[in-house]
């Protein structure tokens, strides 16, 4: 453990852009905790006597077409938005894992099985198959966390099946089962926690395209729908402000989403040359 | 030659699997809609005898192998269903605005290679100088941008701002007619009437969104090649090629490239898939009249077998360029010969 820490930090310490997407990933999740109590004005309020103000002192972001406030539903919006792409994630992530290491270690059937679904899935472009999903499924944030669940499952299925079956005849393995333990039981307490770091790295990487999917779902009028306050669905109000000048409306949430997707991929990255220094690109 | 017509052969065989495959997912999804899917096919308009007419249409009275049946032979026949917001087959709406949309993501694909390959080789030769950052960044940073996002604030810099842009709303600027329908492309019908005129027109009205399709497709392109080329200048071969004395400019494009260029390819699959999600964000940024456009209005108007269409087809389009760059692979592959 001391071991793992000093190498975090010798990583840290010759990767500062690592350190600071850490930084930025602490301040995006507390607003996403804490953000209802950070506010500065109630992010639903509208006020039309200040509709469309530019940037002031008073709203640092400006005011939306119905006098919101910008910056408070910038920050109400990371709730919404890490929520959906957190969901998501953890769904395929156990799901993914599942089958991957079922996949990885029993073989034969279950892996050609595993396979053919996550190659069917991989065979459409993900971010249409997400809009079909959601068409059938119908229109709600529920259904946009299962979509982004069900494009990002073969990602998790393919690392934890490689993962997986290098180990599946590991030392460690043979010696569990010399103990008598079956082999859920081996796949769960013996090959799960050894597959954890590549699998971390996965999450993190794609954390930031889950939420891109999400906030462009919701830009095109998916899943969350006005009032709500979310990076995408502002974006997509902003749009028709653009032509005319009003650029606060747009550029604040977008960047919200784009600072926030970065933060992520920096993360992924870090992580990776944390837990495997060779894949470094 | 022998050898890789047989490699193209059993890759062509190896998409049947990926189709099937496709046409199961989209025909879960038709009946996947909660409720009656025949009232929801039939429309908010439909009155009892065409509800029936559609479930009998669709074979909803029947087992489920019969109706997966019914649908494989409709669409063998090239029958998507009928488009319910314009009343036309889901086929031919989408064939008549395919042309828009690959006109776009062929040309943001190609500015996408153009400038994100030399800039991986560039990165790659000169590892630690200011290209190479350069591209650092631009990877990161290219693939943390929201399309639709860049896509805006372009609008906002060279339309609004600097007023260099035409207004981002559709192919041609209103004052101009569309060529003589040949391709379908603006760019190469107008070059075929002879209208530069039209031709310049259509060309400016291109570059907003392809220059947003293309710096998102530029990060994984760009650091796979960078990538590859490290992978490959560090190889046997190539140092075999310098210690033979041969060219720097022979080692780099005839040695190195060629082998690094199979990964770029592999990649490129990858992106087209993303680029085709990617064209539906942009299209209605752009006002753009492609067929990502008329899936938003299908779905904002809930006409389902239209939007299906567009899935199955979008996927359809995909296994193809997947096919194309897998062909195109064995034939680029030194390592697979000719003649044998």
């Amino acid at each position: 453990m001391i071991q793992f820490l000093r190498h975090v930090r010798y990583v840290m310490s010759e990767n500062p852009v690592t350190v600071a997407a850490f930084v930025m990933f602490a301040i995006i999740v507390i607003l996403a905790l804490f953000g209802p109590w950070i506010v500065p004005y109630d992010p639903l309020a509208s006020n039309m006597r200040i509709a469309l103000s530019p940037p002031n002192w008073a709203h640092p972001f400006g005011t939306d077409q119905l006098g919101r406030d910008v910056l408070s539903r910038v920050i109400a919006s990371a709730r919404l938005d890490l929520g959906i792409a957190v969901s998501a994630v953890a769904l395929s992530f156990l799901i993914g894992s599942a089958l991957g290491c079922s996949a990885g270690f029993y073989g034969g059937w279950t892996d050609r099985i595993v396979g053919r679904v996550s190659d069917t899935i991989m065979a459409f472009p993900l971010f249409v198959l997400a809009m079909g999903i959601v068409a059938a499924m119908g229109n709600s944030i529920e259904n946009i966390i299962y979509a982004t669940a069900i494009i990002n499952l073969p990602f998790y299925a393919r690392v934890s099946r490689a993962e997986t079956y290098i180990r599946r005849n590991a030392g460690f393995v043979h010696a569990a089962r010399l103990s008598g333990n079956t082999n859920a039981r081996i796949l769960a307490t013996q090959i799960f926690p050894n597959i954890l770091p590549p699998m971390m790295v996965q999450i993190s990487l794609n954390m930031g395209w889950a939420v891109l999917n999400a906030a462009g779902l919701s830009f095109i009028g998916l899943g969350v729908r006005p009032p709500d306050a979310e990076w995408g669905i502002m974006v997509a109000e902003g749009a028709t402000y653009i032509i005319s000048g009003e650029w606060w409306l747009a550029l604040f949430p977008g960047a919200a989403l784009m600072l926030a997707v970065f933060c992520f991929n920096l993360l992924g990255d870090g992580l990776r040359d944390m837990v495997d220094p060779l894949r470094r690109t | 030659m022998g050898n890789k017509l047989t490699r193209i052969g059993r890759r062509l065989l190896q998409a049947v699997p990926s189709v099937f495959g496709i046409i199961v997912i989209s025909f879960v999804l038709t009946r996947a809609l909660p409720g009656d899917p025949a009232v929801y096919f039939a429309g908010i308009m439909a009155d009892e005898e065409s509800i029936a007419q559609v479930r009998r249409a669709l074979g909803l009275d029947r087992g489920w192998f019969e109706q997966f049946g019914i649908y494989v032979m409709n669409l063998a026949q090239g029958d998507m269903g009928m488009s319910l917001s314009t009343g036309r087959p889901v086929l031919e709406e989408l064939l008549s605005r395919l042309p828009a949309s690959l006109e776009l993501t062929l040309i943001g694909l190609s500015f996408a290679v153009l400038t994100a390959v030399p800039l991986g080789i560039l990165a790659a030769t000169r590892p630690g100088s200011w290209v190479d950052h350069l591209c650092r960044v631009l990877v990161t940073a290219g693939v943390s941008l929201p399309t639709f996002f860049t896509g805006l604030f372009l609008i906002y810099i060279f339309y609004y701002l600097l007023g260099w842009a035409p207004s981002p709303l559709g192919r041609l600027d209103f004052l101009y007619i569309p060529p003589p329908h040949v391709t379908g492309f603006y760019t190469l019908d107008s070059l075929i009437a002879g209208d530069f005129e039209t031709f310049r027109a259509s060309v400016v009205q291109l570059i907003l969104p392809t220059v947003t399709l293309g710096l998102f497709a530029m990060a994984p392109i760009a650091r796979m090649t960078r990538a590859s080329m490290l992978n490959a200048l560090g190889s046997d071969y190539v140092r075999t090629a310098r210690a033979n004395g041969l060219s720097r400019h022979v080692v780099l494009i005839t040695y190195a490239l060629r082998n690094a260029v199979l990964p770029v390819l592999t990649t490129l699959g990858m992106v087209f898939s993303f680029l085709l999600g990617s064209n539906v964000l942009v299209e209605k940024v752009f006002s753009w009249p492609g067929i990502g456009s008329f899936a938003l209005e299908a779905l904002v108007a809930s006409d389902y077998a239209a939007v299906q269409g567009f899935v199955l087809s979008m996927a359809m389009l995909f296994v193809v360029v997947n096919l194309a760059i897998d062909v195109l692979h064995t034939i680029i592959d030194p390592r697979v010969g000719m003649d044998d």
